[in-house]
């Protein structure tokens, strides 16, 4: 059987999917972890089926302001890359990197921007290369585009290139927290539905 | 006493007697807000996707497309009472949230869904009163059935009506 849409994920292919979410994530967290010299926690990883508007919803709701990285799967395995960082997280983020602080506003500075985008790369390189590892695939990634803004207004563009495809979206959601504050940030893998066969074949989980 | 009508992303809705449509957080999508100024029938239609050439969309899944979400949205208006001729409208959203975004099928979304948008309502004769589209930040829209004003919420660029 070949998948047409995300509905058509069984219990095991989705049960491979958080593996590779906490794989990923794991690794990502010690690439933040040695970036900040801080410990961060990881909870397990949620793999979610949800239409938008639940997400949004789980996320705050619509206007929530967040800080929004966006990056481009490319090569075998092609689809998204998105982080979400909470403002207590950016926040954490740049006092420990720069001494600055996260604007109320979201409006930070280029050196901040670039900070922040900086971190962004490194732990979506960790994540990818866990997975690339794994799977045997050869996945490249863009250099991480930035939106400070709404939830809402990040999240409806994974939700229009995906909007052809299906109402749903596919998110394998990671959470992390620093220390005894409860900054936490999102990292969400979104695969296309060609890439998520390819991820199933490469580890032998087709059925 | 006037309701919030919430109006979700591909999703649309009408109103009269002062209540209020709100559509939260629109990026890349539009808003097209409809208004009979005589009747005070309003109507808010949130948009993702220019065309729906090439798609075969069932059920609520019309509401997403420009081509097909609009026309659909003068029908509800009409069946409140409005008059097809007596229609203006406003209309905002249409950003770039990320900048180079490299992807065939991302680029210019916003762009697109602009362009689609003014010909639709073109076809439909309805003039566009207000655009508030383009940029690069995320907007909320208030459309107030009481008198056609449309209210713009931004993150860091405060509000404003128009």
């Amino acid at each position: 059987m070949s998948l047409k849409d995300y509905n058509d994920l069984n219990d095991m292919q989705l049960d491979a999917l958080r593996e590779i979410g906490n794989i990923g994530s794991g690794n990502a967290a010690s690439a933040l972890a040695s970036m900040l010299d801080q410990p961060v926690n990881i909870e397990v990883p949620k793999i979610r089926i949800l239409d938008y508007q639940t997400v949004v919803d789980n996320l705050g709701g619509p206007e929530q302001l967040m800080v929004g990285l966006l990056l481009s799967l490319e090569g075998d395995t092609t689809g998204m890359i998105m982080f979400l960082l909470q403002k207590e997280f950016a926040h954490m983020m740049l006092n420990t990197l720069m001494g600055s602080a996260f604007p109320e506003n979201g409006e930070v500075d280029e050196d901040s921007e670039s900070a922040i985008r900086e971190v962004g790369n490194i732990m979506a390189a960790s994540y990818i290369n866990a997975i690339a590892e794994l799977t045997g695939l050869r996945i490249n990634i863009s250099v991480p585009s930035i939106c400070i803004d709404m939830v809402g207004s990040i999240l409806s563009v994974p939700a229009i290139y995906y909007a052809n495809i299906s109402d749903k979206i596919i998110f394998i959601e990671d959470e992390f927290n620093q220390g005894t504050s409860h900054a936490s940030s999102h990292i969400l893998l979104i695969p296309e539905v060609e890439s998520l066969q390819k991820i199933m074949t490469s580890l032998g989980l087709e059925e | 006493m006037s309701n919030m009508i919430t109006v979700g992303i591909s999703d649309l809705n009408v109103a009269k007697n002062g209540d209020v449509l709100v559509t939260y957080a629109l990026g890349s999508c539009i808003g097209i807000c409809l208004y009979d100024s005589v009747r005070k029938v309003a109507g808010l239609s949130h948009i993702m996707l220019p065309s729906s050439v090439g798609f075969h969309p069932t059920g609520n899944q019309i509401y997403k497309f420009a081509d097909l979400a609009i026309p659909i949205l003068v029908d509800k208006m009409k069946a409140m009472g409005a008059k097809q001729i007596c229609l203006r409208a406003k209309i905002a959203g249409g950003a770039q949230m990320f900048a180079a975004v490299n992807n065939s099928g991302l680029a210019n979304i916003g762009q697109r869904n602009i362009i689609a948008v003014r010909q639709e309502l073109q076809k439909l004769n309805i003039p566009i009163l207000v655009e508030d589209t383009g940029k690069n930040y995320g907007r909320t829209q208030y459309f107030d059935s009481a008198d056609g004003t449309m209210r713009i919420k931004s993150v860091n660029r405060g509000e404003w009506v128009y």
